[in-house]
């Protein structure tokens, strides 16, 4: 028990800083998950515990919204915009491009060497500049397929050096 | 600075009005979503480095004595224009400034700001006409806007509550605690007809007189940001170009039904706006504008963030609730309607953001002002996100009723690289598709109704020739279907299935049968679900189907894609004839599919291709084509 406390001190932070409520649980996962890059199991087992609430509550809530993941991401996130306007703006051969690229599907979205994940999102309130794409938080606008793989090579090479 | 009284307020605001009197000039550096995308910043950064290195800057802080006539550079919200931008405008001249970039602060300062001349070449130039278009107003893009809800959008510093104060902010609710009952505001608020931005279009003044009639002590005010609508960003762009009127807007409402706290529920992809509202917030409250007793009256009022967390359902009212209260966003069955029952609880109002960025307007100038503007049925303006096939994205806003030729042609200058008007998507998920004959329909709440559209929160996505609606009905249908929540069959099954027939069409491998089977399935999902997002999640297969047909006859009975849109039914292929073997397509096709000597035609190999279309759009010769 000791141990585990010890390793999930953040964790109890994050849940302490908002007092243990319950209706605050999507703040608290958005917080452990910002913390982590993703939601473990043992993690989301440990706030149910610590919150007293069901695990099922909590795995609810953490499946429920599309802004939680389970399962680890890549170093850099890139989230594809396919909302209306991006979408009749050619967003899909975006992705497309993507996809070959990295070797990923939607099935699949993560690269092994576990550097990129590829994210679709369904606007990003920058229609205007559409076909829109978040590469590494960077907001990239008017993009092509040729476009992005030239930013995801530049990003790649960066990676390899830390 | 505490601000306790009417009178502290009026003084305050004097005082800053004072020190913005001084301004000589103001620049205006757009630093919303879209402008910061494209390094508007950096432009800010340069422009406020340089006018200072002269000595020319006004004091930042607007409650300082300013004691010469200075030039000040401020970040605004959005103006509108985005995809020109960084745009750079000038107070009080009105120029504007397109696509700056900060390589060009120094001949700014050196040419307009120094000696007041122009920088031609960061001009507008209207596509049309090849005009260079001098100022803001003359611009085709804003001459026929009428700005109500975003009239400081733009023209304020967001994150300078002294700004918003000046301009007389917090002027509304300091009148109605000393002028008005709750009883008068709603009285006020129903005679100007203002009907909900959010999407539904239900009388504002109306939905609060229930909550108003509820016993207390606890209600509440919810200001619904999730803006759920893909291709819909007026919300965002109000709450990042001028948050304190959001803050304005719910103090209000608050009062009118007699709530004493206010939640505002954000989506996460809007970082930015989160910010800017979190540190509105910090600021009202520092400055006992936010609080108890306000103003020195008996009103309190505390106002809280939640962040949502990605899922479109949560703007529905039941189910933003549900969320607040930390669970799954699900809807529940009304009544009972929040209004009544809702937080925790307790008779809660939840307005859309862009409706609450009206109130300050209409309680300043008036019902009679407001709706000076609009139609009979629905009265003041609307703002309207215009993106898609347009020549002129951006923020528009409207008075009700304009047509919508209007708004794609006289102020988004029609369609861009030579397409053709195809349809208007309007009203996002739940809306429909409007085709060339309804262009001259008014933009009304009721008229579009009536065919089977609805203005919805105000996305309005243009559509050229090479737009397939086939394809178009199938991707909202993906939407629709990712974001049901599950909860009832014939959303949770019927969009699935619907989303298969239109995919099973769009490969060309549907049957006339199919689209009948289309019809009546879309009709039980309309009959059949729980919430609005089941309820108007067939729309848009519905208006195709029935402005469309002859498409959806193409691709069951012919086998085609007229619009050569859909990715199954494409190939492309390189006219040999044509081909002058230039190599620019080989470079930029991410697959390698392509492949030919240099000055030889060449081939693209239909195994590796994509089908990107980016070579298509590289081949300055036109040899690339689809078939
Ligand atoms: C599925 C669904 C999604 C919705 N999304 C939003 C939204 O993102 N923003 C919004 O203001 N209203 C949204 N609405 C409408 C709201 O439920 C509600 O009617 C509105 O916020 C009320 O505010 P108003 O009266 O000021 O328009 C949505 C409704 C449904 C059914
Ligand atoms: S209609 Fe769809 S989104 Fe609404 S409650 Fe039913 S399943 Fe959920
Ligand atoms: S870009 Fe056009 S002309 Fe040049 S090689 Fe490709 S197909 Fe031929
Ligand atoms: S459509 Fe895209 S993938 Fe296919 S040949 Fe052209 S550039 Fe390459
Ligand atoms: S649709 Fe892509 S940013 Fe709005
Ligand atoms: S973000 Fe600058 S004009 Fe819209």
């Amino acid at each position: 028990m000791e141990n585990r406390d010890i390793k999930f001190l953040n964790v109890q932070k994050i849940i302490d800083s908002h007092e243990g409520k319950v209706s605050h649980l999507i703040g608290i996962l958005q917080e452990v998950q910002s913390d982590y890059g993703y939601l473990p199991k043992e993690v989301l087992t440990y706030i149910a515990t610590s919150m007293g609430i069901s695990p099922a509550t909590v795995l609810g809530v953490a499946t429920f919204y599309a802004q939680f993941s389970l399962i680890p991401k890549g170093k850099y996130v890139i989230r594809v915009c396919d909302g209306t306007a991006c979408h009749v703006r050619g967003s899909e051969p975006i992705m497309m491009a993507l996809r070959k690229e990295l070797g990923i599907n939607t099935e699949k979205p993560t690269t092994d060497d576990l550097m990129f994940t590829l994210e679709t999102v369904s606007c990003l309130g920058a229609c205007g500049l559409a076909p829109v794409v978040v590469a590494d938080e960077e907001v990239h606008g008017q993009m092509t397929p040729d476009g992005i793989l030239e930013i995801v090579r530049k990003l790649a090479p960066a990676a390899s050096e830390n | 600075m505490l601000i306790k009284s009417h009178d502290d307020l009026k003084q305050l605001r004097q005082k800053v009005k004072a020190a913005l009197d001084q301004e000589k000039m103001r620049i205006l550096v757009c630093a919303g979503t879209g402008c910061v995308a494209n390094g508007s910043l950096k432009v800010y950064a340069a422009l406020k480095r340089m006018i200072e290195e002269k000595g020319l800057l006004t004091s930042v802080e607007l409650v300082e004595e300013v004691s010469h006539e200075g030039i000040a550079v401020n970040i605004s919200g959005c103006h509108g224009f985005c995809q020109m931008g960084p745009l750079v405008r000038f107070e009080p001249s009105g120029l504007l400034y397109c696509k700056v970039k900060e390589e060009d602060a120094e001949e700014i300062v050196n040419t307009t700001v120094l000696n007041n001349g122009i920088v031609e070449r960061l001009l507008y130039e209207d596509p049309n006409t090849g005009e260079k278009i001098k100022t803001q107003d003359e611009n085709p893009f804003y001459k026929r806007q009428e700005r109500v809800t975003l009239r400081y959008c733009g023209r304020i510093d967001p994150d300078d509550i002294y700004d918003y104060i000046a301009h007389r902010g917090y002027r509304a609710i300091s009148k109605i605690l000393q002028e008005m009952n709750p009883e008068e505001v709603i009285k006020e608020v129903n005679d100007s007809g203002l009907r909900g931005r959010g999407g539904g279009g239900f009388p504002t003044g109306r939905k609060w007189s229930f909550a108003a009639s509820q016993p207390g002590p606890k209600k509440y005010i919810i200001c619904n940001g999730d803006e759920g609508d893909p291709g819909a960003f007026m919300d965002r762009s109000v709450m990042e170009g001028n948050p304190h009127s959001v803050l304005e807007g719910m103090m209000i409402a608050g009062y009118a039904i007699g709530a004493n706290e206010g939640y505002i529920y954000a989506r996460a992809e809007y970082p930015l706006a989160i910010k800017r509202m979190r540190k509105a917030i910090a600021d009202a409250e520092a400055h006992g504008l936010l609080g108890n007793n306000i103003l020195g009256s008996d009103f309190n009022f505390k106002i809280n963030i939640k962040e949502g967390a990605g899922a479109f359902v949560c703007g529905e009212e039941t189910a933003l609730i549900a969320s607040i209260e930390g669970e799954r966003g699900m809807p529940r069955p009304r009544p009972p309607f929040p209004a009544v029952k809702g937080l925790w609880g307790c008779p809660t109002i939840i307005n859309n953001v862009e409706t609450l960025a009206n109130l300050r307007y209409i309680i300043n100038n008036g019902a009679g002002e407001f709706k000076k503007y609009g139609t009979a049925g629905s009265s003041g303006t609307k703002t309207f996100a215009l993106a898609g096939q347009v020549q002129n994205t951006g923020l528009v806003e409207v008075p009700m009723g304009v047509t919508l030729r209007e708004v794609v042609f006289d102020i988004g200058g029609g369609l861009r690289d030579g397409k053709k008007y195809k349809s208007v998507q309007i009203g996002g998920p739940s809306g429909g598709c409007l085709t060339e004959d309804k262009l001259d329909l008014p933009l009304d709440y009721d008229e579009l109704m009536k065919v089977g559209a609805m203005i919805g929160s105000g996305g309005l996505v243009v559509m050229g020739d090479d737009t397939c609606m086939v394809e178009t009905a199938k991707f909202f249908m993906g939407f629709v279907q990712n974001e049901s929540c599950g909860k009832c069959v014939p959303c949770r099954e019927g969009t699935k299935q619907l989303l298969a027939l239109l995919t099973k069409i769009t490969e060309g491998k549907g049957t006339e049968a199919d689209l009948d089977l289309l019809e009546e399935l879309a009709q039980n999902v309309k009959d059949g679900s729980l919430c609005g997002l089941g309820k108007t999640a067939p729309n848009p297969v519905l208006t195709t189907l029935r402005y469309f047909r002859d498409e959806y006859i193409a691709h069951v009975r012919d086998k085609k894609c007229p619009a050569g849109a859909c990715q199954a039914l494409k190939e492309y292929y390189i006219n040999p004839e044509k081909c002058k073997g230039c190599t620019v397509c080989s470079r930029v096709c991410p697959a390698g599919a392509i492949t030919g000597e240099k000055k030889q035609p060449h081939v693209i190999n239909v195994d590796l291709c994509l089908k990107c279309g980016a070579c298509m759009e590289k081949c300055k010769f036109g040899s690339i084509e689809i078939r």
